[in-house]
């Protein structure tokens, strides 16, 4: 027998507890399972490698990357600003997680009804400008960021509200101004809770499909991301079909390893001391 | 004067209206007890909170209306809140860096302040690496780093153990005497502080100030029961009589009259709680003493190596008293609240002053 003088906890979960977190995890795990017993191994290489899956591929990383940094640009300053606002922050907070709690399709209906051909932002870029935004990769950026903002600012704005504004202060007693203020502290500060943030955002711009098929379209190359992919050639081509999720079964669990510690990170750090 | 602010404000029911004046190179301590208005005054006058009815002027320079940076204040809280992801040099680095020092510039202002402190051998560590005694040092040396004309101290010592405290207490003492144009207001709580650092105090009460004058006469000659309360001495408040001061009620209380107290006005006396022995009610009390009162004890604590007893009123002034008494009196005893109590206060001990009204405290 081995005797151990490590602490540990002497508490323990209720053992009734474990029969429905057991049935939680099994619905997590065994569908996953399931997929991964369906993959053709022998063809899976040529599957991955055909056109449709590569441009797909390339897609789905070149929007996912460039709506992540379009929810950083414009959700970091919302979030720093939601934090501070004086009044109406729960109305406002609650309009920046609409696009959360909607379902993305009637996101991307929202979408195609401002600047599509037939909606006043849409009819003005056309008119004005000469540019059409549906049915581009620019609308399949904007149809990611919709729905993928929300997770960065909420991350942010908890951690800013939890962190109080005393190191804020104290700088301003100590002569910076609002903007170094924000440079050299409020955003440094902010590191992990954002780390964490990108990663959500990434991840869930990189599983969007119903805003995406709504607002942009599925053309191959152009606006068709592999979600997207992987719904057209479930009618067509299950074992493709089944490849594909496989891919983004991996990314999606690269994205977590990437961001493990990190998003542990964030849950002791985030709040600042 | 160099100093002079005018602080009104309100928050909720809460309201604050403080007049303030000191010269360069003096020390004000503002004291009260928790929620009296002192942080807040302090977040005024460092301009973090902010309104209209409030004016702090600087040798004629009007800061009423400049936002907190432009202020050239500095402010060292009860927490040393050093930036976690600066070194301790570039925190101390921060504002001259801020005020448009270069990078090389700052640094070595940071080096000079951190050796002020006697904390160049932490330069290089991160705040979490610092004990609290540590990291409020480094505060201080970053608070002055800045260069401030007007220095803002808020509970700088209330946060840190019994060990850190008295040295902290000494840098501090050091520093604000060596400044020879700096304006320092030290909020606190503790009148050791006070008396070690400020030269004078006032005590501020439900948002207003109600005793003012030098550190050692507000302390050790209340005039009010709150500054009495917070210098840890007993007061009672009456009318100058001939041999020692009458109470509301009738009662005489022997003692000594200061000088200058004429008699039928308003008086206070004041006395230590070592001065106050306590009997069980009924039993003979040993001696002639001249004061004695029934009270009831309301509470019992150690204090230091005494133990305080705290009375209520049973008619009489001996109500919300404190008598500090050895262990061993309070076993033998059984001094439990609850108790009826004789005080007995020495005549020697009572010393009686006059009871500055709130308008006569406004404009000592």
């Amino acid at each position: 027998m081995t005797r151990d003088s490590t602490l540990r906890s002497g508490l323990r979960s209720p053992r009734l507890l474990w029969i429905p977190a057991a049935a939680g995890l099994a619905l997590i795990v065994l569908p996953v399972a399931g997929l991964l017993f369906r993959v053709d191994f022998a063809r899976l290489p040529e599957l991955l490698t055909s056109q449709a899956s590569l441009d797909a591929l390339e897609l789905s990383l070149v929007t996912a990357g460039l709506s992540t940094l379009l929810c950083v640009l414009l959700g970091v300053p919302l979030a720093v600003v939601l934090a501070r606002v004086r009044r109406g922050g729960r109305v406002l907070r609650a309009v920046v997680v609409l696009p959360l709690v909607m379902p993305p399709v009637v996101g991307g209906l929202a979408l195609l009804y401002l600047l599509g051909r037939n909606g006043f932002a849409g009819y003005l870029l056309d008119v004005v400008a000469g540019v059409r935004v549906p049915f581009t990769t620019a609308a399949v950026v904007l149809a990611q960021t919709f729905v993928a903002m929300p997770f960065l600012v909420i991350s942010l704005d908890g951690a800013i509200r939890a962190g109080g504004d005393e190191y804020e202060r104290v700088a301003a007693t100590l002569g910076a101004g609002p903007w170094v203020v924000f440079t050299r502290v409020t955003l440094p500060l902010l590191l992990p809770p954002l780390a964490s943030g990108v990663v959500l955002s990434f991840a869930r711009a990189l599983g969007e499909f119903g805003a995406t098929i709504t607002f942009a379209g599925s053309l191959q190359a152009v606006t068709r991301t592999l979600p997207l992919e992987v719904y057209a050639q479930a009618e067509a081509d299950v074992e493709s079909a089944v490849a594909l999720s496989l891919l983004l079964i991996v990314v999606a669990i690269a994205v977590i390893v990437a961001a493990g510690p990190r998003m542990t990170a964030r849950v002791t750090e985030g709040a600042r001391p | 004067m160099t100093l002079r602010a005018v602080v009104r404000a309100a928050r909720g029911q809460f309201r604050l209206s403080v007049e303030l004046s000191a010269e360069r190179g003096h020390v004000v301590a503002v004291l009260g007890h928790n929620g009296a208005g002192k942080s807040t005054l302090l977040d005024c006058l460092a301009g973090l909170l902010r309104s209209d009815e409030t004016s702090v002027r600087l040798d004629g320079r009007e800061l009423g209306s400049l936002p907190p940076h432009r202020r050239r204040v500095g402010l060292l809280r009860q927490r040393p809140l050093l930036f976690p992801h600066l070194t301790v040099r570039d925190n101390v680095a921060f504002g001259p860096r801020a005020a448009g020092a270069s990078r090389r510039q700052a640094r070595a202002i940071a080096g000079r302040w951190l050796a002020a402190v006697g904390a160049e051998e932490y330069a290089d560590r991160r705040p979490d690496q610092l004990s609290g005694g540590q990291a409020q040092r480094v505060a201080l040396a970053r608070a002055l780093a800045t260069e401030p004309e007007l220095l803002l101290l808020d509970e700088p010592l209330a946060a840190l153990d019994a060990d850190a405290a008295p040295a902290m207490r000494a840098l501090l003492r050091t520093v604000l005497r060596s400044a020879s144009k700096r304006v320092t207001v030290l909020v606190t709580h503790d009148p050791l502080d006070a008396l070690a650092l400020a030269d004078t105090a006032l005590v501020l009460a439900d948002g207003r100030v109600v005793e003012r004058g030098p550190t050692q006469r507000v302390l050790s000659a209340p005039r009010t029961p709150y500054a009495a309360r917070l210098a840890g001495l007993n007061l009672v408040a009456g009318e100058a009589v001939e041999g020692g001061l009458r109470t509301p009620d009738g009662d005489l209380l022997s003692g000594l009259h200061a000088e200058g107290l004429e008699p039928h006005t308003p008086a206070v006396a004041v006395f230590a709680p070592s001065a106050v022995s306590v009997y069980p009610r009924g039993k003979s009390v040993p001696g002639s003493p001249r004061n004695t009162a029934e009270a009831v004890v309301a509470a019992v604590e150690p204090h230091g190596p005494v133990i305080r007893v705290r009375t209520r009123a049973s008619g009489g002034w001996a109500g919300g008293l404190t008598a500090d008494l050895t262990p061993a009196a309070v076993a033998d005893l059984a001094l439990d609240p609850g108790k009826p109590v004789t005080v007995v206060v020495k005549a020697t001990a009572v010393d009686v002053h006059p009871a500055s009204s709130l308008s006569a405290a406004r404009s000592a």
